[in-house]
Parts: structure tokens; sequence; C-alpha cells
């Protein structure tokens, strides 16, 4: 449905991509992971058609991202970062309107927006401004949705939703996939990036990896252990002061550590270091990694 | 609680109608990391609007850093930092100058800001950024420098609402290293978050639903409590029964 070749875009000085190449197949959950300031807006930018790339080329559906840009625009919804609808026109002022500009109603293809719809069709009377953030998100779906595209881009779509909207949100996604809708997203959660068919991880414009999520996992090189102490904010600082250690992060309960080589003692030299330095409750164990392990990985040189 | 920073009682706020927070009580002790967890339209950012003097509250009260609530909002002020989920920085001003304005803005006496800003520069590493625009700043470094400016005056509180929405996994741990500091230094932490790993890094969490706090406990605690392996289960679990819709 959507192949990209070899491109490129800089903005004055910064190079935001540089020889992009991917496809994505019909039906599928394409996920675009990185850190702030990867190029993954500018991607979706090009991919709608709303800006120019330097070099390289792009088809959605066989279409020409820069000579058929009239066809794709007919045929894709994008959803951007920033709340981009009328905040003066009412909910449902702003869904007819999206629904006119691309020669439908509301009511042709309601079935397709009903999940996510309904839920904010009791306040269709109210301003776009002034709605909660999880609404505001519910009807920008809904906007982008409401002339049934091939291709959906959603360029962060659950920032500043709370987990159990986000749920809702990817469960409305795995149906619009059975519809046979494309769809390329982008999050900074990890757990909805593992709901993903296939991810492209980015970095400083350029992909380091494509994979699916177990693919990505399976491919990290180091083993994972999980560490656990009564105080968990010295201990951070202490395990990254272990002789051995390559990498150490929080992750929720637990840090989790990397070593610089694999040897089958070292949990144990690690424990009497932290028992030494007077930790209680000391727990080590070897865990299978995250995506945000992999993620923390590819991302780590930055910091 | 021997050194309570923050105490609740009863708050209430109601819009018509509508009651957004109803009647919660609760404490936060002085150096703790608090979370204040709930679903969109919970009634999060009405009490956090309470606590930090801009609204009053219909009935009920609390003191902040010693100071009530409805009676003394503008010495709670002068004692709290506080950084909002929408808009923390002047994007057209650079680096230095939003810290020079939020210096003066929180009192920082005249003669001491130019050393706190060079401080806070190298802390953060950020010298060779110090004339830059905030607003070529990546979302990472940009909620970094709105936290270290939110508390360039060293308040005993400082209430973070969603700091890191948005914000990619290894620079949220990088701002979190930072919220650890501050507590380190005795700063008190009052952070909203949708990230549930976040939840964990937090001394006690508190849980609003439908304007209640349904639940308040260390993150062990709650999860013995509700029977859950995780942070995000616990949550889901309360959530689920809200009645009101997010609005």
């Amino acid at each position: 449905m959507i192949v990209v070749h070899n491109i490129s875009k800089q903005y004055r000085k910064v190079q935001a991509l540089s020889e992009i190449s991917f496809s994505v197949g019909k039906g599928e959950i394409f996920g675009l992971i990185g850190p702030d300031g990867a190029g993954k807006t500018t991607l979706f930018r090009i991919l709608t058609t709303l800006i120019l790339a330097d070099s390289g080329t792009a088809t959605l559906n066989g279409w020409d991202i820069v000579q058929d840009y009239c066809r794709i625009r007919e045929n894709v919804g994008y959803m951007p970062g920033r709340f981009s609808l009328y905040q003066t026109m009412t909910v449902e002022e702003n869904l007819d309107f999206f629904a006119t500009l691309f020669r439908t109603t509301i009511a042709e293809n309601y079935d397709l927006i009903k999940d996510i719809y309904s839920q904010i069709e009791p306040f269709k009377d109210r301003m776009a401004g002034k709605l909660s953030g999880g609404m505001k998100q519910k009807l920008a779906l809904s906007c982008a949705l409401i002339h049934r595209p091939l291709v959906l881009f959603l360029d962060e779509p659950t920032t500043g939703i709370d987990p159990v909207s986000r749920k809702e949100l990817w469960a409305m996604l795995q149906k619009l996939k059975s519809e046979g809708i494309t769809i390329v997203v982008s999050t900074p959660y990890m757990d909805e990036a593992m709901m993903c068919d296939r991810i492209a991880m980015i970095q400083k414009g350029s992909i380091m990896t494509i994979d699916t999520p177990q693919g990505i996992i399976d491919k990290i090189p180091q083993k994972i252990f999980a560490v656990k102490a009564d105080n968990m904010s010295c201990l951070l600082a202490d395990l990254r002061k272990f002789e051995s250690t390559e990498t150490c992060h929080t992750f929720g309960e637990f840090h989790h550590i990397t070593f610089r080589y694999d040897n089958e003692k070292l949990c144990d030299e690690l424990k009497f270091y932290l028992q030494k330095l007077g930790y209680n409750g000391v727990k080590i164990k070897e865990i299978e990694p995250t995506i945000e392990d992999c993620f923390i990985n590819l991302t780590d040189s930055r910091i | 609680m021997k050194n309570a920073v923050i105490q609740v009682e009863n708050l209430t706020k109601r819009f018509g109608d509508f009651t957004a927070v109803d009647n919660i009580s609760f404490e936060v002790e002085k150096g703790e990391i608090f979370g204040f967890l709930g679903a969109n339209g919970a009634g999060k950012t009405t009490a956090m609007r309470m606590l930090c003097g801009l609204s009053n509250p219909t009935s009920g009260g609390g003191t902040v850093a010693g100071f009530d609530i409805s009676q003394q909002s503008e010495e709670v002020k002068k004692h709290i930092g506080y950084m909002s989920q929408k808009f923390a920085l002047y994007e057209d001003l650079k680096v230095w100058e939003n810290m020079r304005l939020y210096a003066g803005i929180y009192g920082v006496p005249r003669k001491k800001i130019s050393e706190i800003i060079d401080k806070m520069l190298v802390s953060l590493d950020f010298e060779s950024e110090k004339n830059t625009l905030v607003k070529e700043l990546p979302l990472g470094w940009k909620q970094k420098l709105a936290f270290s400016v939110s508390i360039i005056h060293r308040p005993e509180i400082v209430f973070l609402d969603e700091p890191t929405g948005g914000v990619d996994p290894a620079s949220r741990r990088q701002f979190w290293e930072l919220i650890y500091k501050a507590a380190s230094d005795g700063i008190t932490v009052f952070v909203t978050t949708h990230y549930m790993d976040e939840a964990e890094y937090c001394n006690r969490v508190s849980i609003m639903v439908d304007g209640r706090i349904d639940a308040l406990d260390t993150p062990t605690n709650l999860k013995r409590q509700f029977e859950a392996v995780s942070m995000d289960e616990v949550f889901t679990k309360l959530a689920r029964g809200a009645k009101r819709g997010d609005n």
C-alpha cells in the first residue's frame, strides 16, 4: 500500500530524514518509534503530501506523492500530533465540515466511526476548544476517518490520554485494520508499539531497524536483569557505579541493568556489592527484554 | 503525619450541579513524591488548581506549605512551583531568557539570578543551548528545562501536571532523575501522569475516580490490595468502574 524509497529532507542545518526506505502492506498497522526530534512528524507530512521531500520517492496505493497528490489527499486520513480542528466550531460542525470537504456525509460512514464518535456525541453541541484532551483526540480521529480513507496516519494519537482510553483507542485501530484500512502510527508508549504488526525504530532521521515487535526484541544481544531494593533512587546511582555495569535505567518497580560482559557470577557479585553498601531486600533476576529495553538500548548512545 | 506539607480535608468543587472534586481528604509528607492519578475528566486538574491557589473550593479546604488554600492563596503561590501540561515556557524566548523571566516572576533576589542560571545550565548540561530559542528544542529537553525553571526559587512543593506527556522513553527517564534529585533535596513533588511505570516511581499514589479518591497507598500496597501484577492493572480495575464520562 505504501512504498517509500530513499526519502531525505533537510531543514536549514538539520538533516530531518536521511534516505528512508520501507514499505507497508494493505491492512497493516505500522509503527514509527523514535525519540523526540527523530523525524517522525516530517515523514508524516511528506507522505500526506503537505511538504515535499528533497530527494527520494514514495507511492501510496500506486499514486506518486508528488504527481498524484490530489488522489492521495482524497484517500488518506491524517491526525496531526497537535490538535488542529476548529476550536470555535462545535463537535458536530467540525465532523460535518470534514465530511463535506470529502464530498460525503456523517450518515454515510457513521458505522466506521460509531464506536469512537458515540462517546462524544452527547457533547456534539459543545465547542471543540472546550473539550478535554481525551475527547479532542476522539473527535480528531472521527474527522480523520469520516471519508473512509485507505490509509490512516496518526501522529501520537494517545498523548495525554489515560490508560483506559488508550486501550479503547487501540481496540478501535484493530477494528479499522480488520476493515482493511492501513494505519501508520507513531507513539511514545512502548506497550502500544507492541500492538503494531511491524515497527520502524527511527533515530536522527535514519531507520535503525524494521521488524515485528517480537523480532526486534529477539535481536537484543545483552541479557537484561531486573534489580530491586528498599531505596530505589539511591540504588540507581549505586548500580551505575558498579564496575561491570553497562547500562542501568528505571523500569517501574525495578531497575533494568545490562553488564559489559556475560558471566554467571556477576549476579552474586552485584548482590554482594549492594549488601555491602547496606541495601535491604535486594532482588536480582534475569528477565525477558521488553520493547522499551530495545528502545533505550538503541537510543542510549545519545544520553 | 509528622511533617505534612499538604493537608486536605473534605475538599470539594462544584460547577453548577456538576461535582468535579467530591470531598477528598489526604496528606502529603515533606520530600515525598506523590503520584496523583486518574482518568481524563476524573477531577485531577481541578483539584490541583485549588491546591495551587488558582481556584476556590466550594467547601472543605486545606493547607499547602502551611498556608490556607482559600484564605492565603497568594502566600501559597509564593511557596510552590507549578509546571502546567499545556504551557510552561515562552517558545520565542531563548533558554536563558526563560530562566531569567521565571526567576524574576518567582521573586528570586536579583543579585542571585545570574549565578543560579549558570548553575542550572551546567547541571542540565545545557551550556551550549543557552542562546537557543525554546521552540527549537526537542520536547524532552523543553520539559526538563520547564521543570528546572519551576523550581528555580527552591519552592517547598512543586506541582507537575502531566510533565512527560508525549515524551519518549529515554527522555522520560532523564526527567524522572531530575524529579528524584529535587525530592532528595527536600522538595515535595506532586505529579500527575498517564504512564503507569511512572506511578511506580512515586512513594505513594492516589487514584481519582469520578471526583473521589478511590485508592491511596504505596504502589506495592495498591497492587496487593487490588490483587494486580502492575499499576496499569490497578488503574484499569478502578477506572473501569467510573460512572461519568470523560468531559
